[in-house]
């Protein structure tokens, strides 16, 4: 092994891991685009109720997250990017 | 009462066949009473593996459609005496089967073999669906690649969504070499993606060409990769068996470093 070796970037067996962990959660989400775009339309729902919702702006997919318990695992989860334009405080 | 073993994977050219033909041939060293079932129908291929193409007579669709008896249709192994084969139709296509009927058929076949083994075709439609429909027990085999690995997933998935009652992995092609650099998953990082069971692992090698080429199954010989079938035939039949360091170089000072 050379010395350069030590200051080089991850190998190739570790980027593919990070990338095959990366898919893998998706894939296993299993949730149809029909399903995410319910669970869109009932986030804003919910949430136009208490402000004025930037709509062009919305974000909201899967990720994946390390886990402290679980082996630090990674598990899905639930991203949601919602940039509020005004609070709406009259709202009941 | 014999097992019903499926060997699948979903993507294609990682190796389902050789295994097949691999573990068959390896049972049946074994003493088991083994039938080997291609059920790629239209795209043949475990007949050569075999070194059997010639002596097809009937195949799996003449049986399902009774235009044989099931024995007929059994073509016996060139060495081994209770190895059969029963080929898939080479000019029919994955509709002429149903999941309920391959289940029959292995259902009467459980009567008199030790084991049953099926060569699923890649892929998870129909012929993914009668593989699997009778299937006590699944080898899923991977190589160490993200494609691979991926479909191995979906494939393990689906199997899980069917309760068929274990899922092993078999992970073929290895490469120790690039495994050392750091240039290849091992079979501990592909485990440990996929969370299940490891029943094999196969090193990448040369003699499985020639054993194709040459129709028959090298498991068992003194190649590292017929060691390894040979180990996984027996895991499967129950015995605990270590996994092999494929790194050993063959020679005498290999033999004194394990020492």
């Amino acid at each position: 092994m050379k010395l350069s070796d030590f200051f080089k970037k991850k190998s190739s067996s570790d980027v593919a891991k990070d990338r095959l962990k990366l898919v893998l959660v998706s894939d296993r989400a299993t949730c149809s685009p029909e399903i995410m775009q319910r669970i869109r339309s009932d986030i804003i729902e919910v949430l136009s109720k208490y402000a004025e919702i930037d709509m062009d702006g919305i974000d909201i997919n899967f990720t994946q997250m390390d886990t402290e318990e679980n082996d630090g695992k990674t598990v899905p989860a639930l991203y949601a990017n919602i940039p509020i334009k005004n609070m709406n405080h009259s709202a009941k | 009462m014999g097992e019903v073993i499926v060997v699948t994977s979903g993507k294609g050219g990682v190796g389902k066949t050789t295994t097949t033909a691999n573990l068959g041939t390896g049972l049946a060293k074994l003493n088991k009473k083994v039938v080997l079932i291609d059920t790629d129908i239209g795209l043949r291929n475990l007949d050569v593996v075999m070194g059997l193409e010639n002596r097809i007579v009937y195949n799996l669709v003449d049986v399902i459609e009774g235009n044989c008896k099931l024995k007929q249709a059994l073509i016996r192994d060139k060495k081994y005496e209770s190895l059969f084969l029963l080929p898939a139709a080479q000019t029919k296509d994955k509709t002429s089967v149903t999941p309920e009927q391959m289940k029959k058929l292995t259902e009467e076949l459980k009567a008199e073999y030790d084991y049953i083994i099926l060569d699923c075709p890649a892929g998870i439609e129909q012929g993914f669906k009668n593989a699997i429909a009778g299937a006590d027990r699944a080898l899923v085999v991977t190589t160490p690649e993200v494609s691979a690995v991926r479909d191995a997933d979906r494939i393990i998935g689906l199997l899980e969504a069917n309760e068929i009652g274990k899922t092993q992995l078999i992970v073929n092609r290895l490469r120790p070499d690039m495994v050392k650099r750091g240039d290849m998953m091992s079979a501990d990082d592909v485990i440990d993606i996929l969370a299940v069971e490891l029943v094999g692992q196969v090193p990448d090698d040369e003699n499985i060409v020639i054993a194709t080429n040459n129709g028959e199954p090298l498991v068992g010989d003194n190649s590292l990769a017929g060691q390894a079938y040979m180990n996984i035939c027996r895991r499967v039949t129950g015995e605990q068996v270590p996994f092999l360091d494929l790194d050993a170089k063959k020679g005498i000072f290999s033999w004194f470093k394990k020492k």
